[in-house]
């Protein structure tokens, strides 16, 4: 039996625009997957904490306000603490491309800037999710 | 995803110590129909029936997952553990869904003493999913002293959840239609307590009487009361959760309580069983091809639906 991939979609930071990440939510659902939706202005805390509960296999997140450098490590250091690094991370949002080596450095698997297209999203996810 | 023996054990050791990774884990192996869940399962039935299991039901869009975050809140004052199971629609095209009522739950989320799990309802239509019974066993181990489930929001005949929980909170708000409504059958018949939110918009006095003269033909030993709540402002939640103790009460006084756990567990278990058989009829890609086949001559009158069910049936013959 097919297993379905799980993610949440999570909006870290202050920045309340989460067009993004309906977009993304939406594809993600019509692509056949479970979409945790957390709503804005998540600490890395509380999304580590959903995660976990929810035994997600991607946490992808989408910052605009241009705290990534700050947030998006500070996730992938508490799933470390908690024992999560089987989860994959991935990014979106306004992320300049010289920032990208930081956050790849850092844990982050794959950052999605504004032009990637939804298929690319949900490709990179099904293919690199690491619980098969 | 195939789990060496050591890892299961570990599972079980680390489930029945409360870890909430463990807990998280087994739901999804459950989820996923892993052969293995049931085993872990099967050992750890005798730790379950602690937890008190209360259903939140009720339409699309009338407040359920706001005003579980309310009771939660109050329950918490109490040092109480608590876990929340959110179901919501699955798609019938993709298989996918979306999960949103943790958006409603946000400052739960660093509670360590409140776990919430969404699941999408994977095709079931009775308002839960077919993992939904397992998953509040998997909590109860865990150590909730309270489980909320809160349905898909439903129609008018999604009833899962009665034969699920010992209390069912039926969440009404104003404006969904005439009296006639609230005298049909179904959902209307299954609250044992009442909240009508949004109370402050109009109507909200009228559905109200209207509830409340539907519950009056009836000849229960409870009669279930109905509470205006305004659960955004916070306002009405004291008196729901009393209406609940009341109701826990009531039924441990009288008996019911063991009666409703008897009667949920017949229907678990003939649940059980129709699963069983319909994946033994339909879980495999051949049949589904026998099927496709037969859908199309249906269709086109060539079969009539009734032989159709007859030749599947022959299968297990």
């Amino acid at each position: 039996m097919k297993r379905t991939i799980r993610v949440l979609v999570a909006k870290p930071g202050l920045d309340g625009h989460d067009r993004g990440a309906k977009v993304i939510a939406r594809a993600l659902r019509d692509a056949g997957m479970e979409v945790i939706y957390t709503g804005l202005r998540q600490t890395p805390k509380q999304i580590v904490n959903a995660a976990i509960q929810e035994d997600v296999d991607c946490v992808a997140m989408s910052i605009l306000s241009g705290a990534h450098n700050t947030l998006f490590p500070k996730v992938v250091e508490l799933l470390r603490e908690e024992d999560a690094s089987d989860i994959l991370v991935v990014g979106g949002g306004v992320i300049p491309g010289e920032d990208i080596p930081f956050l790849k450095e850092k844990g982050i698997s794959e950052i999605f800037t504004p032009g990637t297209t939804t298929d690319t999203t949900i490709e990179y996810i099904r293919k690199n999710i690491k619980r098969k | 995803m195939n789990q060496a023996g050591g890892e299961i054990v570990k599972i079980r050791e680390r489930l029945l110590k409360g870890d909430k990774r463990a807990a998280a884990r087994l739901i999804t192996m459950i989820e996923n129909n892993e052969a293995e869940a049931v085993e872990i399962l099967k050992d750890l039935y005798k730790y379950t029936g602690n937890a008190y299991v209360i259903g939140i039901t009720g339409p699309p869009g009338a407040g359920k997952s706001t005003l579980t975050d309310k009771l939660v809140k109050h329950l918490r004052k109490q040092n109480k553990k608590i876990a929340i199971i959110a179901v919501d629609p699955t798609s019938p095209f993709t298989g996918g869904a979306i999960l949103g009522d943790r958006v409603r739950m946000g400052d739960l989320n660093t509670d360590s003493n409140v776990f919430i799990r969404s699941m999408g309802a994977r095709g079931r239509l009775g308002g839960l999913s077919e993992a939904t019974r397992a998953a509040v066993k998997v909590l109860d181990v865990y150590g909730a002293d309270y489980i909320f489930i809160e349905t898909v929001g439903v129609g008018q005949s999604e009833i899962d959840i009665v034969k699920t929980c010992d209390t069912t909170l039926m969440v009404m708000v104003p404006g969904l239609g005439d009296d006639i409504q609230t005298i049909k059958a179904g959902i209307m018949e299954i609250g044992d307590v009442f909240a009508v939110n949004k109370a402050d918009r109009d109507g909200a006095r009228r559905t109200i009487t209207e509830i409340n003269m539907m519950l009056d033909f009836n000849n229960e030993n409870w009669r279930p009361p109905v509470i205006p709540a305004i659960a955004i402002n916070n306002e009405g939640i004291d008196d729901i959760l009393k209406s609940i103790n009341n109701h826990m009460d009531h039924m441990k006084e009288t008996g019911e309580f063991k009666e409703r756990r008897i009667a949920n567990s017949k229907f678990e278990i003939i649940d059980l069983v129709r699963q069983r058989l319909m994946n033994a009829l339909l879980d495999n890609s051949k049949r589904e091809k026998k099927i496709n086949e037969l859908s199309g001559m249906v269709a086109s009158r060539e079969m009539d639906p009734y032989t159709a069910q007859e030749t599947i049936f022959n299968y297990i013959k």
